[in-house]
């Protein structure tokens, strides 16, 4: 049984202008230590399925209207309530967010910030707190940790603000570290030290991790399984060599071959004509059949939702014929 | 190629955006539908009136009536009619130096703001000065220089351009009144005004202004001012019942409108001292004076809901 | 007698960008402030661009890149140096002379909301743009005029009436490359344009930047951040780092074979992805 379990999460928002259907029947799992990648242009409803599981959304308009996660064999996240979420929130799972300036509190120093989840969930006093504190900030790469540990976010640099976050959220030595989108904001040098930083303390720590991002290439380089989201749905799954061996979805094929990195100078990049779908409305049938160049649009379905099944061994793809190769 | 326009969407803008909004708003509706009935009596029905200031010593402290819909005062004279004739006072009042102290406050913390630097730094110390006057001080001080003019410029307009005296003497009794409001209601949104030019000026779409040539005054106007306006429109609609209650403030110390003008705040000063016999004199008016007030409140909150959510980017 | 060709040696380039330093004081107090510190955004930076290139300009956040592009805009005086458009020094010209200028040089900025006034119009944008250069239209004329810019940056002019916070990223900045590109400068500066897009729509602007230069015969400066868009879209490439520009070459050569250790280190921090099947 892995570690957590997601099944038919459906997360709606119920807004003024009509019923955004931002998650739309995602199931994925995690196994224990491993680390599994979601991507997906905005609007993909990426971030939101993990804010689900955390309750982390504002609820109303938000509403989670179907859907199971099952966390550790015998509680569901979705449903458990908000007393028993707090007891996993931070201590047993953990979350890095995108923006270390605004995801860290300007007011406070960062001791008080980062010794919150261990007086909090571990009941530790102050002082041991302290000091494993200054510990785990060393373990991320902070120079002078005992200095800096009683300074203000503002002091630190883009790339330092978030290795104290990615301390703060290894802290509790959690299960599960949710990071959405932790190194788009930070320029290519740092975000390669965050990665290979997360990637050590994973395996130091044996944690779990979902990794939330729009960039192929940073899913390549620090995921083992690898989920595609496309109008709230999960469009492809497969391992993270089989999927960029071997993409068989039209989304996919086309996510890849539109990265400027493969391509030939001096000709027309290759892109994906139209725009995301606007999840305001249903679609009926293949949500990406409006943008599908690189198949076959006339087999698209139009009338009926593609279902999504295992077409390789290990490999799942929503089965569209004008989609699949 | 083609030249032919054919049909373009009209688009929404953010104006309208939260107008959508604010119509969920029941509570801002209603306050609108009250202001705008009490305005409608105040000003169109207080015509068809009796004269509140014909002074009847036969008939004081009457109740209802069919003659005396509410009664009369302690001089006898009508007291719905006075309660409508207040209004007016106390609406304009509360309109118009609104008016003046936006228009004043946008203009002066626009240039400050743009200007930076020096300008601002001398600019914004008058507004600190201006702030630690006493309000009192200045409204007595305008009084007394300006009462004078008044009745000088009263009579002039009533000889000059034959207006009716009664009418125009209630006018220029006023405006020492606006003078002092309006002289000293900009300073605060002169502030706010001027910390939102401050962060406008560094948006890339200023910049991108500056690049296509345009001049700074263009710059100002058309595109930093409108961008102001959200807060500006709550700031004011939450000013108007400010300026009412100082008027009422200062009309019940003695130093505001005069007599015989009626205004809400004289109203509730004349009914206080007959609280304990004809209390009616200073309920009624001090309903009207209330509600007037929880729906500008309202409608000012109500103003900055709809503003606050502002259009979200993606 | 048949003028000679100029060698390449002599030609002058279209923009020149000669030793420039941009320094910012930081003051202390109010009325009475004093200089506490010096921010050397820009420290000492020349470059050539030739009149039809693409030049990129590649460097990590706070390196001074966007300062860079804001002294050549003329919207930051520079501490120190020249810009030379055409054999024009910008730098020497007073204000009411660069104000003319100006219509020869725009910008595409990196936020395409905030770059874009959002209490107007699609039309009331384009216009403003298109009456700086040509003053005298009419209602007809500059309709027509509006609607052509649309549909030379791909957009639909059904939507002129419509306000930015109705559009997607991808299509504001279409609005802000058609705004830049009214006043028919020679010029363009674009400055990360396509950083805050979505992946697919990223190469659907990269494309129409790239059509654009080449019908219009613009010449352009690339900011970017993202080696691979600008290993696309350039000619040449110069890396910035801390003010300073520490390495210059042809776009592919630079990328296969980077002299310079920051660039090596840029180069390598890229993730690779796996090959494709």
């Amino acid at each position: 049984m892995p570690l957590l379990e997601v099944n038919n999460l459906r997360t709606y928002f119920h807004t003024r202008n009509g019923i955004v259907r931002a998650v739309d029947g995602v199931s994925f799992s995690v196994e224990k230590g491993k680390t599994i990648g979601i991507v997906g242009e905005s609007g993909s409803g990426k971030s939101v399925s993990c804010y689900s599981l955390l309750g982390l959304l504002p609820m109303p308009p938000g509403r989670i209207e179907s859907g199971e996660a099952i966390f550790d064999k015998n509680t569901d996240l979705l449903s458990c309530g908000e007393k028993v979420l707090r007891t996993i929130r931070g201590k047993r799972i953990g979350m890095i967010f995108q923006d270390p300036m605004t995801s860290l509190n300007p007011y406070m120093r960062i001791a008080d910030q980062i010794i919150e989840p261990l007086r909090l969930h571990m009941g530790m006093d102050k002082g041991s707190a302290l000091k494993k504190a200054i510990h785990a900030l060393d373990e991320v790469g902070i120079p002078e940790p005992d200095n800096r540990i009683t300074m203000y976010p503002h002091e630190f640099s883009g790339g330092m603000r978030q290795r104290v976050m990615i301390a703060m959220a290894l802290i509790t030595n959690p299960e599960i570290l949710i990071a959405d989108e932790p190194t788009t904001a930070l320029d290519v040098t740092i975000q390669k030290q965050i990665l290979d930083l997360i990637k050590k303390r994973q395996q130091e720590l044996g944690t779990a991790v979902i990794f939330i991002t729009h960039d192929l290439a940073v899913i390549s380089e620090i995921c083992e399984d690898v989920n595609i989201m496309y109008a709230g749905r999960i469009i492809e799954r497969a391992s993270a060599n089989e999927l960029f061996a071997n993409p068989r979805h039209a989304y996919t094929r086309s996510l890849l071959k539109s990265i400027p990195a493969h391509q030939t100078k001096g000709e027309k990049l290759y892109t994906i004509p139209g725009l995301p779908p606007d999840t305001s409305q249903t679609i009926p049938g293949c949500a990406f059949r409006e943008r599908n160049q690189i198949g076959d649009q006339s087999k698209c379905l139009t009338d009926s939702r593609p279902e999504f099944k295992e077409i390789e061994p290990n490999h799942w793809a929503q089965n569209c014929p004008g989609c699949l190769s | 190629m083609t030249n032919q326009i054919t049909d373009t969407e009209a688009g929404t803008s953010l104006w309208q955006d939260a107008w959508l909004r604010m119509r969920k708003n029941k509570i801002a509706l209603a306050s609108i539908l009250v202001f705008t009935i009490t305005c409608f009596f105040c000003f169109v029905i207080a015509w068809f009136c009796k004269d509140p200031n014909q002074v009847n010593l036969a008939n004081k402290f009457s109740g209802p009536s069919s003659e005396h819909w509410i009664g009369t005062d302690a001089l006898g004279r009508d007291l719905f009619s006075r309660i409508l004739y207040g209004g007016q006072v106390s609406i304009l009042v509360g309109l118009i130096a609104t008016a003046v102290s936006v228009t004043i406050g946008i203009i002066y913390g626009a240039l400050a703001g743009f200007f930076g630097g020096r300008v601002d730094a001398i600019m914004m110390r008058i507004v600190d000065t201006l702030f630690s006057i006493p309000f009192l001080m200045i409204v007595i001080v305008l009084q007394a220089v300006l009462s004078e003019w008044s009745r000088d410029t009263s009579a002039w307009i009533v000889t000059n351009l034959n207006w009716d005296k009664g009418f125009t003497d209630r006018i220029t009794n006023v405006l020492p009144l606006f003078f002092a409001l309006g002289l000293l209601g900009w300073l605060t949104l002169a502030r706010i005004v001027r910390a939102q030019v401050q962060s406008l000026k560094e948006r890339e779409f200023v910049e991108a202004a500056t690049s296509l040539g345009l001049s700074k005054l263009t710059i100002l106007f058309r595109h930093i001012i409108p961008n102001t306006l959200g807060p500006t429109v709550v700031y004011a609609t939450l000013t108007v019942p400010g300026f009412i209650m100082y008027e009422a403030t200062l009309s019940y110390l003695g130093l505001g409108v005069e007599s015989p003008n009626s205004s809400w705040g004289i109203l509730i000063k004349e009914g206080a001292n007959y609280l304990e016999t004809n209390p009616q004199l200073l309920i009624f008016p001090g309903i009207i004076f209330s509600i007037t007030l929880f729906a500008l409140n309202f409608l000012g909150d109500g103003l900055r809901d709809a503003l606050d959510v502002r259009a979200s980017k993606d | 007698m048949p003028r000679l060709p100029l060698l390449k040696t002599q030609r002058m380039p279209f923009l020149e960008i000669k030793n420039i330093k941009t320094h910012f004081q930081k003051k202390r107090g109010g009325l009475f402030s004093r200089t506490v510190d010096t921010v050397k955004a820009v420290d000492g930076v020349s470059i050539a661009i030739e009149k039809g290139e693409i030049l990129g300009l590649v460097g990590e956040s706070g390196c001074g890149k966007s300062t860079l592009s804001r002294t050549i805009m003329q919207l930051i005086p520079p501490t120190q140096g020249e810009v030379i458009l055409e054999n024009e020094n910008l730098t020497n010209l007073n204000t009411e002379q660069v104000r003319q200028r100006r219509l020869d040089f725009q910008m595409i900025f990196q936020d395409p909301y905030a770059s874009l006034n959002p209490r107007m119009t699609v039309w009331s944008t384009l216009k403003e743009a298109l009456t700086t250069r040509h003053g005298n239209l009419n209602h007809e004329e500059l309709e027509r005029a509006v609607i052509a810019l649309m549909e030379r940056v791909g957009l639909d002019q059904k939507f002129m009436r419509k306000y930015p916070h109705e559009f997607s990223g991808g299509q504001r900045q279409r609005i802000a490359i058609a705004r830049a590109l009214a006043p028919e400068p020679k010029l363009i500066i674009a400055d990360e344009p396509v950083s805050a897009l979505d992946v697919s729509i990223q190469s659907q602007i990269l494309n129409l930047l790239k059509d654009l230069v080449n019908d219009l015969g613009l010449t352009m400066l690339f900011i970017s951040h993202d080696l691979s868009v600008v290993r696309y879209i350039a000619d040449r490439i110069a890396v910035m780092y801390y003010g300073k520009i520490v390495e210059t070459g042809e776009a592919e050569s630079l990328m296969e074979n980077p002299q310079h250790q920051y660039t090596k280190e840029l180069l390598e921090s890229v993730p690779k992805v796996l090959s494709t099947g």
